[in-house]
């Protein structure tokens, strides 16, 4: 099976003194779904920051979608960035504009028609349930429907990789159980690979998923 | 309302600039007109025992613009009663020449100083009358009145520049947010910086139009045609396409800056 991601002897730190993840070696299956679990300040942010390029591997290897991420030009890195749909636990939405164009961000950047992106947009508003708010703006929302807005804007452009940082934090049980369905969907249905981080693994998961678990630097697979 | 607020402070700061700029204009356009019209009536008399050619004058100096020659026939003729036509003739010939200068711009009063000097190095001049006490007072006015006036323009533009660098810190705080988020979805960094290019330069437009038909209603004002009147002097206050053109580029241009400003500034976050 594909790789998305290879890591090896990665190590990820903020400043010279305090390493964050230490020499980790992991990797992760096109088409696969993972959580990422750890205490709180275990690095579970700092590794999912990583798959995006925010942070930079101070030693090792880090591979995510054919391109290193430890040399990535800023052009790799936004035509990478292009291809991963990422959900905040802040949710992360501009918010002066609307809730449709919010979700249409991936597909404005990606160049795509106008007509294909509202097409899109309706779509993935009618799936999590907040057509009928697609003129709103983010802060006339519950945090549970900006959560879900978060959602529909990491999947609008069909990515090849979804990063989930702790989406269902805050919400509500209707709205987590949503988002859950939701990337459960993408997984099953499109073959997106999911990462996920978590303090909780739900219960009910009805597909089958990997383990990465951090614990002083150190990332081991949980079986 | 508060993106409202935030359009109409870097709106207020460019429309400060502008009219900053337009009064500089007016002020160089109508000081250029005072002095033109001192220099047509300032004028030197020269007193010579020679005749001295127009040509000779002009190697005196390259400021003089022509050379009147003042006719002594008005004294001579009301002498004719008392005097003999004989000694009349000798009179003639014994009356020294006089010499009006007249010159192209309003002199300083140094160069005022330096033609007198000038001429009087001829042996044939005896006598300059250069007027410089008048001369001087109004020199110096006119060049008090220019100094007041940069001044005051000076104070104008530092105190925008400060306005400007304080709504650079408000936009760079709220549109860093937006510029971070695009950036996590991989926008290069010309359509992150789009909209606040667009947004600088519809400030830069909407202030520059207000700049325009501010300067345009008072220069159709009968207020204004009544202080030029006053002053005796004929200036356009504003010229539509050329002062119009100087006003929206020094809009464009400060909005432009700012907004790089504000790209080359952001650093995305971690």
């Amino acid at each position: 099976m594909d790789k998305v991601i290879i890591a090896e002897e990665l190590t990820l730190s903020y400043n010279k003194d305090e390493t964050i993840i230490n020499q980790a070696n992991f990797s992760v299956d096109s088409g696969s779904f993972t959580f990422i679990t750890g205490a709180s300040g275990s690095g579970k942010s700092t590794l999912l920051k990583s798959l995006y390029g925010a942070i930079k591997p101070k030693q090792g290897s880090l591979v995510v979608g054919g391109a290193q991420i430890k040399n990535i030009s800023s052009k790799k890195l936004n035509f990478l960035r292009q291809h991963i749909g990422i959900v905040f636990q802040d949710y992360k939405l501009i918010k002066e504009w609307t809730i449709e164009k919010n979700v249409m961000l991936p597909l404005i950047i990606g160049g795509f028609q106008k007509s294909v992106s509202e097409q899109q947009v309706h779509k993935l508003l009618s799936h999590v349930k907040l057509n009928h708010q697609s003129g709103k703006y983010p802060l006339e929302l519950s945090g549970g429907e900006q959560q879900r807005v978060a959602m529909a804007r990491a999947l609008s452009h069909n990515p090849i990789l979804i990063l989930a940082d702790e989406p269902t934090g805050n919400l509500d049980d209707y709205s987590a159980e949503l988002i859950w369905n939701l990337l459960e969907g993408a997984n099953t249905q499109l073959k997106t690979t999911i990462i996920v981080v978590t303090h909780h693994i739900p219960e009910n998961m009805k597909i089958p998923y990997k383990h990465l678990h951090i614990e002083f630097g150190t990332i081991y697979e949980v079986t | 309302m508060k993106s409202l607020k935030n359009h109409f402070s870097l709106i207020l700061a460019l429309f400060s600039i502008l009219f900053a700029v337009q009064i500089f204009i007016i002020n160089d356009r109508a000081l250029e007109a005072y002095e033109q019209k001192l220099s047509s009536s300032y004028s030197m008399i020269v007193v010579s025992n020679a005749a001295i050619s127009s040509d000779t004058f002009k190697t005196y100096s390259s400021n003089i613009e022509k050379i009147d020659i003042l006719s002594a026939d008005e004294i001579i003729t009301k002498l004719q009663e008392n005097i003999s036509k004989k000694n009349i003739e000798l009179l003639k010939l014994s009356l020294p020449k006089f010499y009006r200068i007249h010159l192209k711009t309003f002199p300083s009063s140094y160069e005022v100083q330096s033609l007198t000097k000038t001429l009087k190095k001829n042996s044939s001049i005896t006598r300059v009358e250069d007027f410089s006490n008048n001369h001087d007072t109004v020199y110096k006015l006119l060049l008090l009145f220019k100094q007041i006036t940069q001044l005051f323009t000076i104070v104008i533009l530092i105190v925008t520049v400060l306005l400007i660098a304080k709504e650079l810190r408000i936009w760079q705080f709220k549109h860093s947010e937006r510029m971070n988020i695009m950036g996590l979805f991989g926008a290069p960094v010309w359509l992150r910086s789009a909209v606040l290019f667009r947004l600088a330069l519809i400030d830069a437009f909407i202030a520059s139009f207000m700049a325009i038909f501010f300067f345009y209603g008072i220069s159709v004002s009968t207020w204004t045609a009544d202080q030029l009147n006053v002053i005796g002097i004929d200036i356009t206050i504003f010229e539509w396409l050329s002062d119009g053109s100087i006003l929206l580029g020094v809009a464009v241009l400060i909005s432009i800056l700012l907004a790089s400003l504000i790209v080359v500034g952001y650093k995305e976050e971690a």
